[in-house]
């Protein structure tokens, strides 16, 4: 097992267990931090002294100066009062931002490695996970982190000096009073053990319910439109409720947990104070000790728990912070299942000879989706994938662009594996249209650049040409400047896939795959966007994945997909005289049987 | 301090747990001023004259005094959460019910990391606020205002020096949260920003990945990382130099009047006794000061992101329902436009310029035109997704900004152009609009759609689970199941958008078939690219850059309209070819 705490979370077993782990990985994040929290534990010190001193020197005003009745004195002290105030407010100052800006940064750091993280993550994990959940995780619980990194560490470490010293004084004292107060500490051990295992517990339901709510959030804002069409808006908000009930109820019982836990803590000391009395009035009585020991114990008892409750207590409160973690570092362990070998090589340019060897393919086990596909693609041939829906097509160029791994045999290009080489050297040089069009929010000048970030405007435009989708650019508002809104809103869908067919042009790509690239653009346009890229296209391998069989009649090669496999393969030509599924496909496009009214097609060759 | 105001009104519906925190919160104060005297008891009565019956007495006093203190200390825990999360609950079920209501053009310009921000980080500083800052603020005034009220009482000369610090304190205070709010409030949209950045990388990870863009999005993530955390660095220097800077004043006060006091001391017009008692009073000063001070920064962050919450809250939807809507009695299915303009919100130009056409009930309309014509927009306004500006949009003559949006919704099924599916199993999702359907309802939706099929190959048939936006299906899959989801609703009115564009033209022909069989009580309409679909239509609706330029059936279509034949020859490249296949399946 490579890495234990995921598999724990994944077992959704005690992952309390680990609690040890996680600490010491948040504690490593302040490792560079090293000098500026030593500064900060300085200002710390300088504060305490400063605002030890000042009850010191306003005793020393009553008991000494006014009895005194030297006025210029009382002065002065005024003055060296004001001055630890002053230098309190100046120590606090740079203790409290010292602290908080070291947590902040961590924070960030954390962040960037998340992000970095999510984006090495394999589409196949991606796709399988709530992105509100993921985005959780990233925002709500590395935030969450915060308190542990400012609060809890800086309280935490002057509250333990102060019970090393009280503990050692104590002792020294009188040992029999001293261990009479110790009596209890193992048990407050204990409870602290069962309240913080029942706070991580009570905790982690507030991180996972918050993305639950955050998940919920996500997917019905992305189809509240869809909502409003089917009149379903009420059923969700009923469904939202209850989800928002449930982190509300988990925060309540986090809640409870730890504002019980207080008065546990408070009840326990008091009570050892009532021991520490009566034994120690024993011990007077008996002569061991003197009365004045035991007053001074009552003082150290009490001084000793109010650090001591405030250690414990941090540690509860800590857990809110582990349960938060956790999920961080579940998220940052994860293993990409696409990742590049360790020996990855570059790719190279491409050639464009691409080659599938048996490829068989299931996105899950035992449901093969592709099966012994085996093809090849010249340099600068198109290939079109035609079939059924739900033949495979998309799996297959998915496969191209090493999105997913074959479950057996190779996809190889100009004769690497594609699971030798490195996956950005790959991809950067594909082009690639998604059945679905996505647009970032942003210009439109923007996400045609997305294609090939260092184009200049010019380029951009020739792309923007060449996709036709020139003419509807400068119809807009502010032309290339327009925004596009979140997934290309403010746009037509004809119009996003013109914007992404642009960006892959500009990526001026050796490998270019359209699927469907075309579906929701009208034939005119589309015929226009064909004469384009036929000219770009020269030199370069493409493939067309297209239901409209007129987009693939000059395929250099037609794949005919079905169930799982290549059925048919040849030319349009070649296909059409087989008179085979490609043929029947392409037949009823224009002929409908039941229709007796008109042979209507044949009537547009007037 | 509009937005806090506005947000504390939401504390009315858990008045009681919030009283309730409040008084353990007095209770628990008071428990604590106790203990100590308990403690002088035992030492001065009890230990020192060596009295083992006080020392036992006192000893379970203070026993009992910390179980009534723990008691209160965690009802006060306790309930000031039940009430702030009730807060938070309302606040958040109000902010998603409102977003569910806004009209499309709100959320054409919205973004969704940035509204998920204002529903759970804005929230939560309010909520925090809410129920934790105001009951501290509370008790912390009672607590200043008691033992002003004391001092006034035994030395109305040196309360009122500690007094003339309260408007430089004020003054402060004022300063800083003036500061203070615009920078939260910068904090919080960076915070967006970042967020949004996240959430569309999450969505469209497949094109991130397809251009190899990993490295592009991480440092546009790094950039606005940094800015965020910039801007939180600003904000956390300013509450790091005004918080001790409050509480130097008040120092400073009580400096002054120990100086003052101790030389009226002096001059022998006041007791070193009266000037002690005094000074022993100066931690209940400075307690609430310190409160007040930490209390001022949460103030002005929740109102910051109060204010971000009741910007959604107070969001007008465009498309409003009028006040005397009435239900829209059941469809005939007569859909009339009269001279319908129309334009977005923010576009400079209309996407439809008086279009007028009527679909008779029962009839199927077909809608062509080229990318941006303006197709979508003219369906768009049926359901009233948008308004017109001018003109108007009837069913069986019914203005449709005259009825509820519910009733004229629930009689219209449709196939929006983008599918949109949600997690959950494939019976879900295609009885999204009507949760109740039975499974032969489901069933012969899916049949009608060409779903069945594919469905019941699926290992778990309609229980099978699919991802967020229909992960795990192939983009007809997809569509397939968003046609089946609107025919389960067997609506009089029924509009599909593109929906079979990702459908091979078998499968489209079979959907077609089914859907004539299945009923004729409808109106449908079609917008769609192939001929092939539109062929059969009772009326087919040439749009062009925003106008109506052509209306007829298929065949008039052919004899009056350039366009049209255009539209016709561009699909059937090689004319000759496709008349002979037509001509050899006609034999
Ligand atoms: N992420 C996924 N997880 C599991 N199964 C999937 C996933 N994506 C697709 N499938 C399944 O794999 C099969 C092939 O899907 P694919 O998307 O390759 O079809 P396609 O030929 O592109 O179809 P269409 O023309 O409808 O787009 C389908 O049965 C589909 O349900
Ligand atoms: N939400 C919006 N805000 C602003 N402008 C929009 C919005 N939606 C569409 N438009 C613009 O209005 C025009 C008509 O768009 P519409 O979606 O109706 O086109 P369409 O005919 O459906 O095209 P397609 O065939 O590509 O779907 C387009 O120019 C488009 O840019
Ligand atoms: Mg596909
Ligand atoms: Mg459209």
């Amino acid at each position: 097992m490579r890495n234990p705490l995921r598999a724990i979370s994944e077992s959704g077993e005690d992952r309390a267990r680990n609690r040890g782990a996680v600490l010491r990985r948040l504690l490593v994040e302040l490792k560079p931090y090293k000098g500026v929290i030593a500064l900060a534990v300085v200002m710390m010190a300088l504060s305490g002294a400063a605002q030890g001193l000042s009850p010191l020197i306003t005793g020393q005003i009553v008991d000494k100066v006014l009895l005194t009745g030297d006025l210029p004195s009382l002065t002065r002290m005024a003055l060296l009062l004001v001055l630890a105030y002053l230098v309190n407010m100046v120590a606090t100052r740079f203790q409290i931002y010292l602290v908080s800006r070291t947590g902040q940064q961590i924070l960030a750091k954390l962040r960037n490695e998340v992000f970095a993280k999510v984006e090495s993550l394999s589409l196949k994990y991606l796709e399988s996970k709530q992105a509100g959940d993921l985005m959780s995780r990233l925002i709500n619980d590395i935030d969450a982190l915060n308190n542990f990194f400012t609060q809890v560490l800086s309280q935490f470490i002057g509250a333990a000096f102060t019970l090393g010293g009280i503990l050692v004084a104590m002792l020294l004292l009188s040992w029999q009073l001293g261990l009479a107060v110790l009596m209890v500490v193992p048990i407050l051990l204990v409870v602290t053990n069962v309240f913080s295992r029942m706070a991580r517990r009570a905790f982690r339901q507030t991180r996972e319910t918050l993305g639950d709510v955050s998940a919920n959030l996500e997917e019905e804002l992305g189809g509240v439109r869809v909502a409003q069409a089917f009149n379903r808006t009420q059923e969700n908000v009923r469904r939202f409720a209850r989800s928002n009930a449930a982190n509300r109820d988990a925060n309540v019982s986090a809640t409870a947990i730890t504002s019980a836990f207080t008065p546990a803590v408070d009840l326990l000391s008091t009570l050892d104070m009532a021991l520490v009395a009566a034994l120690g009035g024993f011990l007077v009585i008996r002569g061991v000790i003197s009365v004045g020991t035991v007053v001074a114990f009552i003082q150290y008892v009490q001084s000793f728990f109010r650090p001591f409750q405030t250690v414990t207590q941090l540690w509860t409160i800590a857990q809110s912070a582990f349960a938060a973690a956790e999920r961080v570092f579940d998220l940052l362990d994860m293993e990409a299942t696409v990742e590049d070998k360790p020996d990855a090589v570059e790719m190279g340019r491409i050639e464009g000879h691409v080659r599938f060897e048996e490829v068989d393919f299931s996105y899950e086990e035992g449901q093969p989706v592709l099966e012994k596909v085996s093809f090849e693609a010249l340099p600068g041939q198109t290939i079109a994938l035609v079939g059924p829906t739900g033949a495979g097509k998309t799996t297959m160029v998915s496969l191209i662009a090493r999105f997913y791994d074959p479950t057996s045999g190779r996809v190889l290009i100009d004769g690497k594996d594609l699971r030798d080489v490195r996956q950005l050297s790959l991809r950067s040089q594909m082009g690639l249209v998604t059945q679905e069009p996505f647009l970032f929010s942003g210009s439109v000048m923007d996400n045609i650049r997305y294609g090939h970030l260092d184009a200049s405007d010019e380029e951009v435009m020739a792309a923007a040409h060449a996709a036709n989708a020139e003419e509807f650019i400068l119809r807009l508002p502010e032309g290339y400047q327009t925004e596009v809104g979140q997934r290309g809103s403010l746009l037509s869908q004809g119009q996003r896939q013109l914007i992404s067919i642009a960006r892959a042009v500009l990526a001026d790509p050796r490998i270019l795959i359209l699927d469907e690239a075309t579906a929701s653009i009208d034939t005119r346009t589309e015929v226009l966007i064909q004469k384009a890229l036929g000219q770009l296209l020269k030199g370069r391998t493409s493939f067309v994945i297209a239901h409209r069989l007129s987009t693939v009649r000059n395929a250099d090669q037609v794949l005919v997909i079905d169930q799982s496999r290549i059925v048919e393969r040849g030319t349009h030509e070649e296909l059409i005289q087989k008179n085979g599924l490609y043929a029947e496909l392409y037949r009823r496009q224009f002929y409908q049987p039941e229709e007796e009214s008109a042979p209507a097609a044949p009537a547009v060759s007037s | 301090m509009r937005g806090v105001f506005r947000s504390l009104r939401y504390l009315r519906g858990y008045w009681k747990p919030a009283f309730g925190a409040f008084i353990s919160l007095i209770i628990v104060n008071f428990a604590n001023l106790a203990a100590p005297q308990l403690l002088r008891i035992l030492i001065d009565s009890g230990i020192t004259p060596l009295n083992m019956q006080v020392v036992l007495q006192v000893a379970g006093l203070l026993v009992v005094v910390a179980l009534v203190r723990g008691l209160f200390f965690f009802l006060q825990g306790y309930w000031s959460e039940v009430a702030s999360q009730g807060v938070a609950f309302d606040l958040r079920n109000q902010i998603f019910e409102r977003l569910q209501h806004l009209s499309f053009s709100y959320h054409d310009r919205s973004q969704t990391g940035n509204l998920m921000t204002r529903l759970t980080s804005d929230v939560d500083i309010t909520r925090n606020f809410v129920g934790s800052g105001l009951i501290q603020l509370l008790s912390g005034i009672i607590l200043l205002i008691g033992t002003v009220t004391i001092l006034l009482r035994m030395n109305p000369l040196l309360t009122g020096l500690f007094l003339l610090s309260v408007p430089a304190m004020g003054l402060i205070f004022a300063v800083a949260v003036r500061k203070f709010m615009p920078l939260a409030r910068t904090v919080q949209e960076k915070l967006s920003a970042l967020n949004a950045v996240l959430q569309e990388n999450l969505a469209g990870i497949r094109v991130v990945k397809a251009f190899a863009r990993e490295p592009y999005e991480l440092s546009r993530f790094e950039r606005q990382n940094q800015d965020y955390l910039a801007h939180n660095i600003t904000l956390m220097k300013l509450f790091a130099t005004f918080f001790p800077l409050v509480f130097f004043i008040a120092n400073l006060a009580l400096t002054a009047v120990i100086w003052v006091g101790g030389g009226q001391v002096i001059g022998g017009r006041m007791t070193l006794g009266e000037l002690v008692a005094f000074i022993g009073y100066q931690g209940y000063l400075l307690l609430p000061v310190f409160m007040l001070g930490s209390i001022g920064t949460m103030m002005s962050w929740a109102e910051a992101s109060s204010r971000r919450i009741f910007e959604v809250l107070d969001a007008e939807s465009e498309v409003k329902e009028a006040p005397n809507a009435y239900p829209l009695p059941p469809v005939q299915g007569r859909v009339t436009f009269e001279n319908v303009t129309f334009r977005y919100a923010g576009a400079d130009q209309d996407a439809l310029q008086s279009v007028s056409f009527e679909a008779q009930p029962n009839q199927t309309v077909a809608i062509m035109g080229r990318t941006g014509s303006g197709k979508s927009s003219i369906i768009n306004l049926i359901p009233r997704f948008y308004d017109v500006r001018e003109g108007a949009v009837k069913i069986d003559g019914i203005d449709v900004r005259e009825v509820t949006l519910d009733s004229l919704r629930s009689q219209i099924g449709m196939v929006l152009q983008e599918t949109t599916l949600f997690t959950g199993t494939i019976r879900e999702n295609i009885a999204y609009g009507r949760p109740d359907a039975s499974m032969e309802e489901i069933i012969a939706a899916a049949r009608a759609a060409q779903a069945h099929e594919f469905i019941s190959e699926m290992p778990d048939g309609y229980e099978t689970l699919i991802g967020e936006r229909g992960v795990g299906l192939s983009g007809g899959q997809r569509q397939r199941i968003a046609i089946a989801r609107a025919l389960i609703l067997n609506p009089r009115i029924l509009i599909m958008d593109d929906s079979t564009s990702s459908v091979d033209a078998e499968t489209e022909y079979k959907i077609q078939q089914a859907l004539e069989n299945l009923a004729r009580e409808r109106t449908t309409f079609v917008i769609a690219q192939r001929i092939s679909t539109v062929r059969r239509a009772d009326k087919i609706l040439l749009i062009d850059n925003g106008r109506l330029v052509a209306e007829g059936t298929h065949a008039e279509l052919l004899e009056c309209c350039e366009l049209y034949v255009d539209i016709l020859a561009s699909q059937f490249g090689a004319r000759e070819e496709v008349n002979a296949a037509v001509e050899e399946a006609l034999k």
